[in-house]
């Protein structure tokens, strides 16, 4: 059987499995990249309790891996009283883990602005969340596309090991196609190229022309 | 099912992931001595004389950096056996991490290389040097600074990522918590333990690898410390 006919074949599972990916990537990247907006603030909080609070979070999110926290959830969680559904058990773990490693990335950004932009900011006696959202933050955001598009990519992959929890996203599609006919060069190889595209054809491209046309927003011309 | 931490299972499970953590240090060690390798043939690859052949490795690597680790430890797991090479989950899992962080240690060397200046290799060239002298006796003491970061850190993501290879029943930290909860029906220390293993050890490796770090600057004459 040749390839054309192995996808026209299981095309109905493969094609739900790449929306329940895409639904689940979408909302957890919108929500995690909000919740890494709010841990970096929190990180860089005066109050000594908030902001210890908020980078032992990152800490410890960083120091395990994010298989670990998906299981522990999955698992540990209904012990609390909490059940949630599989797919929010996913999404939960994903924005989770965004929020912590996208923070020290937007706090990055954030250092990697001048000081003579702040030291401008205070002899202009600006308002300090004034300073943010005029000055600093628009230079920071555009530091930002470029990075923010890799770990999304990182994300995208990462977004795989919900299958393992059984969220029927593309991966678990295909393994259950690997399963039961036995194909593995085609289904994997198929999970491979769908991941590859989905980065290669839609991500890199579309946070490429983001930090364009950012730029041209500020009037910086590259 | 309530929350009730119990302190005698935990004592009784922690010698097994105890155990079970060696392994995962063993798994991250291979794995990513090997992928030290691959990366130098990714880079090689990249600066031939053969503009094709450098395409070709460049998008191999930017496939291999955009897939998910996941689907390629099934790939060489399960993709193996039909052209009748049969692989251990060990030796699979072994290769997948080698190739996968290869890929990503080939952009570090790359990014490394572009730090030295255009006139340390027209230098060499003028010296007539040879291309091994070049790069042992030159290149190579000048690219390592400043890629130690990169690669400190893509050891640490190396062993985070090594519980991917429970799903190829390679016997490490997860896999030995999940084979302790479905025995037990107890979830909670397992996991717990497990999560709390790989945080102390990834600070632990974290902390090593800063002092090795510093000693290679020091030992290279490249302590210039930002701070």
């Amino acid at each position: 059987m040749s390839y054309i006919q192995f996808l026209s074949a299981h095309s109905s599972f493969i094609l739900t499995g790449i929306l329940v990916t895409l639904k689940i990537y979408s909302i957890s990247m919108v929500l995690g990249t909000i919740g890494a907006f709010v841990i970096a603030f929190l990180c860089m909080s005066r109050n000594p309790v908030i902001s210890g609070l908020a980078i032992a979070y990152v800490e410890v999110i960083r120091g395990t891996p994010l298989l670990i926290q998906l299981f522990w959830l999955f698992y540990v969680l209904p012990l609390f009283g909490v059940y949630l559904q599989d797919n929010f058990t996913g999404v939960l773990a994903l924005v989770a883990s965004l929020s912590a490693w996208g923070s020290v990335v937007i706090r990055g950004a954030i250092d990697s602005i001048p000081r003579g932009q702040w030291e401008a900011c205070v002899a202009l006696n600006l308002h300090p969340i004034r300073r943010m959202q005029r000055i600093i933050l628009p230079q920071a955001i555009l530091v930002l596309f470029p990075m923010w598009g890799n770990l999304l990519v990182e994300y995208l992959k990462h977004s795989s090991l919900i299958s393992l929890i059984g969220i029927t996203d593309v991966m678990y599609q295909l393994k259950t196609i690997q399963y039961n006919t036995f194909k593995s060069a085609e289904s994997f190889g198929t999970a491979l190229l769908i991941y590859y595209s989905i980065s290669r054809f839609c991500l890199t491209p579309v946070f490429r022309q983001l930090e364009k046309s950012w730029a041209r927003h500020l009037g910086i011309v590259q | 099912m309530t929350f009730d931490w119990q302190w005698d299972y935990t004592f009784q499970i922690l010698p097994v992931l105890l155990g079970a953590a060696v392994n995962t240090v063993i798994a991250t060690v291979v794995g990513y001595t090997l992928a030290l390798i691959i990366g130098v043939f990714f880079l090689v690859g990249q600066r031939t004389p053969y503009r094709i052949l450098n395409r070709a490795v460049r998008e191999i690597v930017e496939f291999i950096r955009t897939t998910p680790l996941l689907a390629q430890v099934f790939f060489v797991f399960y993709v193996a056996p039909d052209y009748g090479i049969l692989l251990s989950p060990w030796t699979s899992g072994m290769i997948a991490l080698g190739v996968h962080y290869g890929a990503y240690l080939s952009e570090v060397y790359r990014g490394a290389l572009y730090t030295i200046p255009r006139q340390q290799w027209e230098a060499c060239r003028a010296l007539n040097l040879s291309a091994t002298r070049t790069y042992v006796g030159v290149i190579l003491p000048q690219a390592l600074p400043p890629s130690m970061p990169g690669i400190n850190n893509y050891f640490v993501g190396c062993f985070k990522d090594t519980p991917i290879l429970a799903t190829i029943t390679v016997y490490e930290l997860l896999n030995a918590a999940n084979v302790l909860g479905q025995t037990t029906y107890r979830f909670l220390e397992p996991y717990t333990l497990a999560g709390l293993l790989f945080l102390t050890l990834s600070l632990i490796s974290a902390a090593i690898l800063k002092i090795v770090d510093r000693r290679i600057r020091r030992a290279l004459g490249a302590d210039i410390y930002k701070e």
